[in-house]
């Protein structure tokens, strides 16, 4: 009964949203104020009815309803409830079930915290969310239904992969997903701006929060899946610029570049025809991506079960929903009046010259990833694209691009000079130059080179914080009471562009990494750099729904005991597969990372790795988001209310 | 001023012609997938395109074996499907009721048996059918390896002047047959 209410809800889920598209464009469209004031009703009863659908699937998956097909093939009885419950959407059914949940709280946000919008926009922001989401739902419901029964029920399910089975992949796709997601209300403003043929710097203002929203969660999500193939998969790497990696890059990379420009069209009224069409690309590149993985097309170790036919429906949708918007800006795109002008070199050029970078690097990344299927279609060549190219070609970009991050936030609007800038920042640039120099000794130039420039952004990040409090110049207290009064998008920027020197210096860090594969005999040593390692154990253990095979490792420092380290490896009998739990025994400025491998003649063939500065990867990462969610904070008096904002100020004492 | 505005128009309908274009690439890969005429995950195949390996093979006893030259000029009448196979591969007892089915509709098939005995070789053809127009036998794996052989069963299709066509690593199945060997006989033909 509970699979077919889900079902049905799912079902009502879709009819409301293809009323909510219908609704929103024509009542917007025939400024007829009824239907304008019903959309948000829509869009608020469209995410209870997914909401419900989700419950449903997730109260399934709890009760072990294995007459559910979804639920039979992807959880088991044994499974620990944590997965079962994070289980309903690690699979292709349940994750686009996600995808559309995601999509309606997109619209409900809108709905509720939009109240400021004007009426008419808000209508086609919700009939553009309305439209993408009833496409997704139509797909969820004709060919990916994650209510489907099975007759007759098996007494237990499959199980899921095990290498799924992992607190952090079980938060990954949430995350990820409403970063994907999140994007389709930037992508709505755009359109919905197209509609009505206009775009002024209270659009630019209202954008910018969502934007910055789904930034922040994509950054984590790609951080979250980064760091679960660092400790699950027991390769010791980070990134591998797998398909799939750079499917949730390429959004990214478009989406930090119109977070900036958002910016331009807030200020200035500038790039207002890119930065619409900057909103429509990131989430083009969102869909895209989720399209790729699905459909086969590109060869991956992240496989979700294939689907030719799946992918048509997909390729049809994407080309409805990126065609249709491309069409519009086509035609729409050219009335757009382009505002200020402002020379080269002024806080604006600065962000233009961010958004060309930014988006080269995107394209060499597109070009990377979609190069072998191209050339396999069109030349018959079977070619692989890997780690050589994408190294080779986006780091040169990078380092531009780092170099002008620091640098760009203390550039003044329309028109700036170097000189006052080089005042103020010189003394960041001294210590970059002194970190670079100082790593060159005993290092190669490419990584004492990443050292110098993450210590130039970390430091450089906080030049105009330092510059505005008169830190170092004048009493603490003065300094304390100026950055009180610091707006928090300044902060903000700064963390953010701090964060990604952090993890800038924890790539490089690992680039310096160490490491051993050696076969021990319980009793056996081996050495390296100032640790070493003593295999005292190998014994068995059982496990929820696994056995492990556990080493026990002594590590004594220069002679001192240090910790004791119990490596696994898991066989889920089930799934027939067997994963490395990998030991990580950092401090934040080393990981040591013990793996067990196989075992042969009594001997286990042991792991063993050094990574230098690598939690800072994720913690960089981290920062970043945290810095996008803090200047989010700056804008809340702000978002939708710019007459409240502007009285406020004409309030204060001069 | 119009071209200006014009050149304006141009580029801002280019993000359409460039996504038109990569969705018609996609659509045209998802068709040929569907089809089994494209296969993003094959790994390439340097036997394919080259001519067959020279070898002379002796026969399982008490048949004749056959060589390279053999398997040409059967070729250059009809396509010859040579299979490797072998009575310890549990793939190829699988495989064999689809060879089976190949030879009686007409393709000429041709086996090497692969690191065995004769003995066993010939028990394996009793039990699960013959359906191999000759048998070599390649029992030290020499040719197994200037085929490039992965692992048994594992099949090449030969065409009329002594070219391997199409391979494939792994027993055949139905849908391999109606896909992908069905697609290389027609190219053929």
């Amino acid at each position: 009964m509970i699979p077919e209410l889900g079902h049905f809800a799912l079902a009502l889920a879709c009819v409301l949203a293809f009323a909510q598209a219908f609704v929103g464009i024509w009542g917007a469209h025939r400024r007829d104020a009824r239907l304008i004031a019903a959309t948000p009703g829509l869009a608020v009863g469209q995410l209870l009815a997914l909401a419900a659908a989700a419950g449903c699937l997730v109260y399934s998956a709890v009760t072990n309803d294995f007459s559910v097909a979804n639920i039979a093939e992807n959880s088991a009885i044994a499974k620990p409830l944590l997965y079962k419950i994070t289980g309903t959407w690690g699979n292709h059914e349940g994750s686009i079930l996600l995808w559309g949940l995601i999509l309606g709280i997109c619209g409900g946000a809108v709905s509720l915290f939009g109240r400021n919008l004007p009426s008419g926009l808000r209508a086609r922001v919700l009939g553009v969310l309305g439209g993408t989401s009833a496409g997704f739902l139509l797909f969820a419901l004709t060919t990916s239904d994650a209510f489907a029964r099975l007759w007759p029920a098996p007494p237990d399910g499959a199980g899921m992969n095990p290498l799924l089975q992992d607190p952090g992949l079980a938060f990954h796709p949430p995350i990820l997903y409403t970063g994907y997601v999140g994007f389709a209300v930037p992508f709505a403003f755009a359109v919905a701006a197209l509609l009505e043929g206009r775009i002024d710097a209270a659009w630019g203002r209202w954008v910018r929060p969502w934007a910055l929203t789904s930034w922040a969660f994509l950054t984590c999500g790609i951080a979250l899946g980064s760091w679960w193939a660092y400790y699950e998969l027991g390769w010791g790497g980070y990134w591998f610029w797998d398909p799939v990696e750079n499917a949730s890059l390429m959004p990214w990379l478009t989406g930090t570049a119109l977070v900036h420009s958002a910016i331009v069209v807030e200020k200035r009224e500038s790039l207002k025809i890119w930065t619409v069409l900057l909103a429509i690309g990131t989430f083009s590149l969102s869909l895209s991506g989720t399209f790729l993985v699905r459909s086969g097309i590109l060869n991956s170790v992240h496989a979700f079960a294939n689907d030719p036919a799946r992918g048509i429906f997909i390729l049809s949708l994407l080309g409805l929903v990126i065609g249709g918007s491309l069409l519009l800006f086509a035609l729409r795109a050219p009335t757009l009046a382009s505002g200020g002008i402002f020379a080269p070199l002024s806080r604006e050029g600065a962000l233009v010259l961010n958004n060309i970078l930014l988006c080269s690097i995107c394209a060499v990344v597109i070009m990377g990833t979609m190069y072998p299927p191209f050339a396999d279609l069109l030349l018959g060549q079977k070619i692989s694209v890997g780690a050589p190219f994408f190294n080779a070609t986006v780091f040169p970009l990078a380092i531009p691009t780092f170099a002008v991050m620091a640098m760009g936030p203390l550039l003044p609007w329309k028109r700036a000079r170097l000189g006052p800038v080089l005042a103020h920042a010189w003394w960041a640039g001294l210590i970059a130059v002194i970190v670079a120099g100082i790593c060159a000794i005993g290092m190669k130039i490419v990584t004492a080179l990443a050292f110098g420039v993450a210590a130039w952004l970390i430091l450089g990040s906080f030049a105009e914080v330092v510059e505005r409090t008169l830190l170092f110049r004048a009493p603490v207290a003065t300094s304390f009471r100026r950055a009180r009064g610091l707006p928090t998008a300044v902060l903000g920027a700064a963390i953010a562009h701090a964060g990604m020197g952090v993890t800038i210096a924890g790539i490089a860090g690992v680039s310096l990494s160490q490491s051993k594969i050696v076969a021990l005999a319980p009793g056996g040593q081996t050495q390296l750099g100032p640790y070493h390692f003593t295999l005292l154990d190998l014994r068995d253990a059982p496990g929820p729904n696994y056995q492990a095979r556990i080493a026990d490792i002594a590590i004594t420092r220069n002679g001192v005991p240090f910790d004791t380290v119990h490596p696994e490896r898991r066989s889920f009998p089930k799934a027939q597969q067997t994963t490395s739990d990998v030991t990580i025994e950092t401090n934040f400025l080393r990981d040591l990372y013990v793996v067990l491998g196989e075992e042969r003649d009594g001997q286990a063939v042991l792991r063993f790795h050094i990574n230098p500065l690598a939690p800072w990867i994720w913690l960089g990462a981290l920062i970043m988001a945290a810095g996008g969610m803090l200047s989010l904070a700056d804008r809340r008096l702000r978002i939708g209310a710019p007459s409240r904002a502007r009285n406020a100020a004409a309030a204060l004492p001069a | 001023m119009t071209t200006d505005v014009n050149r304006r128009r141009l580029l801002l309908l280019a993000p359409l012609g460039l996504v038109a274009l990569g969705g018609a690439a996609f659509y045209a890969m998802l068709e040929r997938m569907e089809q089994g005429t494209f296969d993003p995950h094959a790994i390439g195949d340097p036997r394919v395109g080259k001519p067959l390996p020279k070898f002379d093979l002796p026969g399982v006893a008490p048949a004749q074996g056959f060589s390279s030259t053999d398997v040409q000029q059967a070729a250059a009448q009809q396509p010859v499907l040579l299979n490797f196979f072998a009575s310890w591969c549990i793939p190829c007892v699988q495989e064999a009721a689809v060879l089976a089915t190949l030879s009686q509709i007409g393709l000429s098939v041709w086996g090497i048996a692969y690191e065995d005995k004769a003995s066993a070789t010939n028990q394996f053809l009793n039990r699960y059918g013959n359906p191999y127009a000759r048998i070599a036998d390649d029992s030290h794996g020499r040719t197994a390896i200037d085929f490039g052989v992965y692992g048994v069963p594992e099949s090449f299709l030969v065409d009329s002047k002594g070219i391997v066509r199409w391979h494939m690593a792994g027993p055949l199945n139905d849908d391999v047959v109606r896909g992908p060997l069905q697609n290389a006989l027609k190219s053929l033909a």
